[in-house]
């Protein structure tokens, strides 16, 4: 089809008109090939480097106000002239595999402006962990927008995935929530790029939190990892603080090295998730897996790298 | 002792009334008095509510429809015109804008020489339904409260006579709360108000606050559980007084309340039914002394049909008039003491009650418990929905009974309702901006400025800087946007994504079949955009769609109230959904629906578009015309159905198939 090279090129050109088109085409089911083609369009081969997009996971508990915050996070990067696409991806139901997909109403934005897009995704019938489409979805975005956000909802889980996609994951915390805390300790969650606690305006409680966060972290052997404090309600502060704190850390990156890593984490992760350990087990194991995907050329996108593993099953 | 040694004084009997302009409302008004109604019951339209002016964005379409545009000083002193103020009682049906409206009358009447001391009446003024039911606030929540905490310590010694909130029960019912449900969250929010108030007034002064505070109450057609409820929440209410806040005289511990009886239960099949359900509501409400309404407005029969009529509302007045001055009510002491049936449902609903507030309290109170409280609202509401689909819960024409003679009441030219003619909006714009044109600009700036300053300083009480910015001349949109730019802005919680799946039920699992047949033959799962454009806030009805078609296995985005049409379309586009549901109560369909389909095909979306909400018979043929794909109005009460038939449509307009 010749329309997936032009909406290839749209996206390398920043046509914002593409990116839904882009979308409806990923999440089609039986258009798995028709993606892979368009993703391919805007792989870094494609692109002749890496997606400049910085790649922003936002992730925490249900109720911890991740809303508020990417929406003045949203509003302060575009004051400074970014454009952002926000992926919010909302678990479906178990029983009915519809979702409500509500997230994206917290998040406050000016309809008539071109540089932000929201699109929300249900997790679909994966359990825990991020939809094959979700990431074509940000790594199609990466072409096209400056920041691309995706907001996922859980702790523990979840934002194993979201690093392997994300250039910078942020875990979103609310004071006198303790799970993120034990997580932390029990050594069940990743360490995060950034921790924000949120409902700074609850005072003694969300200082606390900060403190206390800020010792686990020291005991995980983690303690330059920021943790940033914002308030909840508006008008919101210490946004420039966080905003700030992520830019930081994405200089801080050696960008190529994390998004090869991120390729290949995600090749074998999806592949597993398609094929099973019996999948992994005909390519001779898991490490002999990671001794191939090393060998395929580190500037192809993810989808390739999954149709390498496929030709050597 | 079985009879009264003296005849009771009747409640003040009001029509909730206003529609258009300021001149055209208080013509209603003084027709309404003459006609024998003892009080005023001012509805504002939903700009006025919202905070904008006429010629404001959101406004578009709303202007006038449900009530009276009042932008400034000048439209209240028309509307007012020729009322004597030192003798009125005006019940304001306002929130987020209160404090502004209550300059603005107050201003009126210290320009006509009436003392702020001799003003009786009431502000709604309660937010948190606002939140959670009606939809028609303007600021975050905390900004909100001390907006009405600042009110309530303004009035208590400066308008002794006037009840600055009306905690109000009622749109917790229209939104399906039980009860339980209805005592436990308005009580709860009450709290929330006096805890508020307390550090704002001297600890002498506080026991009047308490005093001050009134209710603003529903009564459904189970009326005697309704009044019973009432004695509840009258008990409950003298228990929080003393034990929580310390109040000992007994006049200030009287559980004080008006009605608006039950607007939810009103049907559009056989409309002529609802004035009996009407009466049977009023009787809840009154039949009782110890729980007497102190303030009454009905509701007209014709109200599931669209606006009503002056005759309409002539005829709920009429019921009123009736039982307070032809029947015996009034005659007698209470005449359920001693009543095994009253006290045992009674304490039923205090014991119900008590054990939610503990669960509200837990939470944080009112304020935080404000999404906990609306997710179980979708979920009672939910509830009653599917007991009247099932046949569990008669509604007498609706879905027992239904075979009937046609209605005469309809038969009229107008169709039985009012209309309110869509040039008005263009007069109203013109007019606000006259005004502003002709008031001295720098007065209404400097106003203005110390206005954003009084609400950067929490410290400061809101009330002074309106009651100057009202004097000099400015406008609506501005006062509201003014504390909106100190505020922020704020999108309640919808309670959808929270509500618990749904009960299966062979209709939901054949559903579901056909939503993934579909689903398959598009290849992605169906999704939908359900949309409430303009800026009416009664969102029970999207919010059902919206979770049954979650339960159905429908993707669905929900964005919540007050969308403009090209958010609605950019939506639709960004997110890539099949069909796009609206739902639309105000009456202003005919102006923004077009609208919608409008930027829906400049922004290139080639989705069908289906409407509901009230829509008079004659308007959903313009709309079909227009390009809707369906119209559903009150009488499509299955939403099964409904849900149905919005896959097959789905399915019909891409092309795939719906049954195999």
């Amino acid at each position: 089809m010749a329309s997936l090279a032009e909406l290839g090129r749209r996206l390398r050109e920043r046509d914002r008109s593409a990116a839904p088109e882009a979308l409806n085409l990923i999440e089609s089911r039986g258009r798995r090939e028709d993606a892979a083609a368009l993703l391919a369009e805007v792989s870094p081969a494609a692109l002749g480097g890496e997606a400049p997009a910085h790649l922003v996971g936002v992730t925490g508990p249900p109720g911890a106000g991740k809303s508020t915050l990417l929406s003045a996070l949203v509003a302060l990067w575009r004051r400074e002239g970014r454009t952002v696409a926000v992926l919010a991806v909302d678990p479906s139901s178990k029983r009915s595999g519809g979702a409500l997909l509500g997230d994206r109403a917290r998040i406050e934005h000016d309809p008539a402006d071109d540089g932000i897009l929201i699109r929300s995704t249900a997790a679909g019938a994966r359990l825990g962990g991020l939809a094959a489409p979700t990431r074509e979805a940000a790594d199609a975005l990466a072409a096209a927008f400056d920041v691309v956000v995706i907001e996922t909802v859980g702790v523990g889980q979840s934002e194993t995935d979201v690093a392997d996609v994300c250039d910078t994951v942020a875990v979103v915390v609310q004071p006198a929530s303790g799970d993120v805390l034990q997580f932390l300790k029990a050594g069940i969650m990743e360490v995060p790029d950034v921790l924000v606690v949120t409902k700074a305006d609850l005072g003694e409680a969300a200082t606390r939190a900060r403190r206390d966060l800020a010792q686990a972290l020291a005991a995980a052997g983690s303690g330059e990892v920021p943790v940033v404090a914002v308030s909840s309600l508006p008008p919101v502060t210490g946004i420039e603080e966080l905003a700030g704190t992520i830019d930081a850390h994405r200089r801080s990156l050696d960008l190529g090295a994390r998004r090869l890593a991120a390729r290949r984490a995600s090749a074998l992760r999806e592949f597993t998730a398609e094929r099973g350990d019996s999948g992994l087990r005909a390519l001779g194991g898991r490490r002999a897996a990671e001794r191939l995907l090393a060998g395929e050329n580190p500037d192809v996108g993810v989808n390739a790298l999954i149709a390498a593993l496929e030709a050597r099953r | 002792m079985h009879r009264l040694p003296e005849r009771d004084r009747p409640w003040v009997m009001r029509t909730y009334a206003g529609h258009s302009t300021a001149r055209e409302s208080n013509q209603l008004y003084r027709t309404n008095l003459a006609k024998g109604q003892t009080g005023l019951s001012v509805a504002f339209d939903l700009p006025t509510q919202t905070g904008y002016d006429p010629d404001q964005e959101l406004s578009r379409g709303e202007v006038g429809k449900v009530g009276v545009q009042i932008a400034h000083k000048g439209d209240m002193h028309t509307l007012l015109d020729g009322i004597p103020l030192d003798e009125m009682n005006t019940s304001m049906t306002i929130n987020a804008t209160a404090a502004w409206l209550l300059a603005l009358y107050m201003t009126v009447a210290e320009e006509n020489g009436v003392e702020r001391a001799a003003l009786q009446g009431t502000t709604q003024n309660d937010i948190i339904k606002e939140f959670l039911s009606r939809g028609t606030y303007a600021f975050p929540p905390e900004p909100s409260m001390r907006l009405i905490a600042d009110m309530i310590a303004f009035t208590v010694d400066e308008v002794p006579r006037w009840n600055p909130v009306n905690i109000c029960s009622y749109h917790l019912q229209e939104a399906g709360a039980t009860p339980v449900q209805e005592i436990a969250y308005s009580l709860s929010t009450a709290i929330a108000v006096l805890d508020r108030v307390r550090p704002r007034v001297p600890d002498e002064t506080f026991p009047r606050v308490f005093g001050r505070i009134s209710f603003f109450v529903n009564a459904g057609i189970r009326f005697i559980e309704e009044h019973a409820k009432l004695r509840a929440m009258g008990r409950l209410w003298e228990e929080i007084g003393r034990g929580r806040y310390g109040v000992d005289d007994d006049k200030l511990l009287r559980f004080r309340y008006g009605v608006q009886v039950n607007s939810l239960g009103l049907t559009e099949a056989q409309p002529e039914n609802n004035i009996i359900r009407i009466v049977l509501e009023a009787l809840g409400v009154t039949l009782g002394r110890a729980a007497r309404a102190r303030a009454l407005q009905l509701p007209a029969w014709n109200e599931a049909l669209g606006l009503p009529r002056p005759w309409d509302q002539q005829w709920s007045l009429r019921i009123q008039q009736i039982l307070a001055y032809e029947t015996d009510l009034l005659d007698y002491p209470d005449i359920f003491e001693g009543s095994k049936v009253m006290d045992g449902l009674v304490d039923e609903l205090v014991e119900g009650a008590r054990e939610e507030m503990a669960v509200v309290a837990e939470q944080g109170g009112a304020v935080a418990a404000v999404p906990y409280m609306k997710t179980r609202l979708v979920e009672s509401h939910r509830e009653r929905v599917r007991r009247i689909e099932a046949g569990e819960l008669t509604v007498v024409g609706q879905n027992a009974y239904t075979g009937a003679e046609p209605s005469p009441l309809q038969d009229g030219e107008d169709g039985g309702i009012l209309r309110v003619d869509p040039a008005i909006e263009q007069g109203a714009v013109e007019a606000v901006k006259a005004w502003r044109a002709e008031r001295d600009e720098a007065a209404v700036e400097r106003a203005l400025d110390e206005l954003s300053a009084a609400a950067a300083d929490p410290e400061v009480n809101i009330m002074p800087a309106t009651l100057a910015a009202a004097a000099a001349g400015a406008t609506t949109g501005e006062w509201a946007g003014a504390l909106r730019a100190t505020f922020g802005e704020y999108r309640a919680p919808t309670g959808v994504g929270e509500a618990a799946a749904a009960r299966d039920d062979s209709a939901l699992v054949e559903l579901r079949e056909r939503v993934e047949r579909v689903s398959e033959g598009l290849g992605r799962r169906v999704k939908i955009l359900v949309g409430k454009p303009g800026l009416d806030g009664h969102s029970n009805g999207a919010e059902q769609i919206a979770v049954r078609a979650r339960d159905a296995g429908m993707d669905v985005v929900y964005e919540g109230i007050r969308l403009t049409p090209a958010r609605i379309a950019r939506t639709a586009v960004d997110e890539g959904v099949h069909v796009v549901g609206l739902s639309i109560l105000s009456g202003s369909h005919s102006e923004l629906i077009p609208a919608v389909l409008r930027e829906l095909e400049a922004a290139g979306a080639n989705v069908p578009v289906v409407v509901g909400g009230i829509i008079p018979q004659a308007d959903e043929a313009a709309l079909l015309g227009a390009g809707v794909a369906r119209v559903y109005t009150p009488k499509d009460f299955e939403v099964s159905r409904i849900m149905g038939d919005i896959v097959e449509l789905v399915a019909e307009h891409h092309e795939v198939a719906a049954v195999s």
